[in-house]
């Protein structure tokens, strides 16, 4: 075992471009991602209505770094789950590249994507649905195996499949087993073992512990830290609990109405948040420090992605909205710290500093 | 983990006999009546050479003196025809055990035949969706507006006037297969094109999409044994519905041919003799069939809940 683990090691080289320069594992660029949500075109024609284009990503740009985990963050419908689609091939994008390692794979064909599959998994948010209810767990997990070719003949398929068992922590004798059998934690550790089976180095996680208990959660972390250790592997976590981002990330992004609207560093994205949005949202986090302040309630909801408001989109929301928010989109621009903000405000200098948007320091203390 | 849970070791019948669907028909003697009586029937037709007490189609056996036998318990009964005979004599019992060989035949097949048609296309309608989908579905729709027993009158009638009279009275049976078959597609397309569609958003079918596993191996060995428990209902009722089908048409005379009777045929054909007083001819093939049909419908119908969660 641990000579296999030399052996990923090794292989998880960082690679680098002709320039000596690390290639990232993923860059994602211009991605845009529409539906068409019309009625069918009969009942168009005769009700006269237009085209109805859903905007689920609708440019978007970030980097992830080999071995590192990029969080990715947002409200329900803000386009978290379309980019992981978009990103294993579930949906073509509508716009722009997504390069794995420097190869473009935005809209490959099934053939085409083939040899870069084994390199891209995916876990997925609800364990109840992600394994076949009537596959045996060995069967699930030895899926990848057979498809992409990894092990010769039955023994070696089963060997396999025992380790993948014990690397997530249950027994090579729970594969006789069928998914129902287990509990949501234990299917979630199989959804692992089935990612793992085609020994990728780039795991995407659509809300993997949402559906979970929180102490299975906190499990459920830990393990994917030491697969991460073990393995070298590179994730990309999608969720919308801010706590899990920041306990796993090394940078996250916060999406809103299928835009990057803030990346930063964790640290820094939690301490010092820029955005108006990611304010917002670590204003919702409960605190019991913070128990008896004065809150700002979320005002609003999240515009119909439909027919999104022209300039920033998260305008009406925004207490520092002025003119130019509400006609000019905003750029996003890097920050000396890593942060990477798509704010007017920001960029002007006119909104104050401070961690959350309630409690802007001590009002009577600013100039 | 003091209890071993592990399924594997048990055998395949010991979880059969573990299973909800077990325990839910031990609790219903209806059910469990209803299942006998299926089975008695299955037997008697599997073995009908064994069982019968003459063969119907063998005219060596038949003695036309015999002819018009009322039932053993009457009047003018013969003890070796418990059921009385018909017109050429032979033995009601023995065509009943044959004419239920042939309707269970054509049953099965039939439901077969629309089952493999209405599934391939339901499930591949459901999952491939778009145009293939909406004309698939489009000709379902249609060809539901029309009574089955038509679209399979009018199939008869069509191979009917195609081929010469020999070649239709040897191809017969098949030919009422077919037509009952491809009437009953719709439904079973329907149902699984409904089915398909929930599963196919379902996240273990995206995890095989993720992993690259082709479109056909996703339908076929994902898709389909979890669409299968509905399909599994509606061919228990479809079995029965095809069995009236089938005697449906032969009392209209467009089923099997007189030769080798149907439970249908020998309705009908016993239908001409009820008003002159040999009412048995035509009386216990009627009671046969609908022993049949409403021990597989009660069959059918228990499935079908007992395999609803909703309705546990």
């Amino acid at each position: 075992m641990a000579e296999v683990v030399a052996k990923k090691r090794e292989a998880r080289a960082k690679i680098r471009d002709a320039g000596g320069r690390e290639v990232a594992m993923l860059k994602v660029q211009g991605l845009k991602r529409y539906f068409d949500v019309s009625a069918p075109w009969l009942n168009r024609m005769i009700e006269r209505q237009p085209k109805q284009i859903l905007r689920a990503v609708d440019g978007i740009d970030f980097e992830i770094g080999q071995g590192e985990t990029f969080g990715l963050v947002g409200e329900s419908g803000c386009g978290k789950s379309t980019v992981a689609r978009l990103i294993v091939g579930l949906y073509g994008p509508s716009e722009g590249s997504i390069e794995l390692e420097g190869r473009d794979i935005a809209g490959l064909s099934r053939q085409q994507m083939a040899p870069m599959r084994r390199r891209l998994q995916m876990i997925f948010q609800d364990p109840y649905a992600s394994l076949n209810p009537r596959w045996r767990v060995r069967d699930i997990i030895a899926e990848p195996i057979r498809a992409f070719g990894l092990a010769d003949g039955q023994a070696a398929i089963d060997a396999r499949v025992g380790e993948l068992l014990e690397t997530v922590k249950l027994t090579a004798r729970d594969g006789e087993k069928y998914p129902h059998e287990f509990s949501g934690g234990q299917r979630q550790r199989i959804s692992i073992a089935r990612a793992l089976a085609s020994e990728p180095e780039f795991l995407v996680c659509d809300e993997p512990t949402s559906a979970l208990d929180v102490s299975v959660q906190a499990q459920i972390l830990n393990l994917m830290k030491d697969l991460q250790r073990e393995f070298g592997l590179t994730y990309l976590f999608i969720s919308h609990n801010l706590a899990v981002v920041y306990h796993i990330s090394d940078r996250v992004g916060v999406m809103y109405l299928g835009k990057l609207v803030e990346v930063a560093p964790a640290k820094t994205l939690f301490t010092t948040p820029r955005h108006p949005y990611t304010r917002l949202l670590l204003d919702t986090i409960p605190d019991l420090d913070m128990t008896g302040r004065e809150r700002m309630p979320v005002a609003g909801e999240v515009p119909n992605p439909i027919t999104p408001p022209p300039g920033c989109t998260f305008h009406p929301r925004c207490p520092f909205a002025n003119e130019r928010c509400r006609t000019e989109i905003p750029k996003a621009r890097p920050l000396g710290d890593g942060a990477i903000v798509a704010c007017h405000g920001i960029e002007e200098g006119r909104i104050p500093d401070g961690p959350t948007l309630s409690a802007p320091a001590k009002p009577e203390g600013m100039a | 983990m003091s209890i071993d849970s592990d399924s594997g070791a048990k055998g395949l019948l010991g979880r059969a006999l573990d299973s909800d669907l077990w325990f839910s028909f031990t609790r219903s003697p209806v059910v469990m009546v209803a299942a006998v009586v299926t089975l008695l029937y299955f037997l008697a037709a599997i073995f009908a050479p064994l069982v019968a007490p003459q063969n119907p189609f063998d005219p060596a056996s038949l003695s036309l003196g015999d002819s018009f036998t009322a039932p053993a318990w009457t009047e003018y009964g013969m003890p070796e025809y418990l059921l009385g005979t018909d017109d050429q004599g032979r033995d009601i019992l023995s065509t009943l055990i044959y004419g239920a060989r042939i309707s269970l035949l054509v049953g099965f097949a039939a439901v077969i035949l629309s089952a493999v048609i209405g599934i391939s296309l339901g499930v591949t309608a459901g999952y491939v969706g778009g145009g293939f989908e909406s004309v698939v579905m489009r000709v379902a729709d249609v060809q539901l507006t029309v009574p089955g027993i038509l679209v399979a009158l009018m199939i008869d009638g069509v191979a009917r006037t195609a081929m010469p009279r020999e070649l239709h009275d040897q191809i017969a049976i098949y030919v009422v297969i077919f037509a009952i078959g491809v009437s009953d597609w719709p439904q079973y397309a329907r149902v699984t094109r409904g089915a398909t569609m929930v599963e196919k958003s379902r996240e273990y079918v995206q995890a095989a999409k993720v992993i690259g596993i082709h479109p056909l191996l996703i339908m076929l060995r994902h898709i389909l044994p979890n669409v299968m428990g509905p399909v599994l209902v509606l061919a228990t009722i479809g079995l029965a519905l095809a069995i009236i089908a089938e005697a449906t048409l032969s009392f209209l005379g467009v089923g099997v041919p007189p030769t080798t009777p149907s439970l249908g045929t020998l309705i009908r054909v016993g239908n001409n003799f009820l008003f002159s007083g040999e009412w048995w001819i035509t009386f216990f093939p009627c009671l046969a069939l609908i022993g049949l049909v409403l021990s597989v419908n009660l069959l059918g119908d228990w499935l079908r809940d007992a395999l609803n969660p909703r309705l546990r």
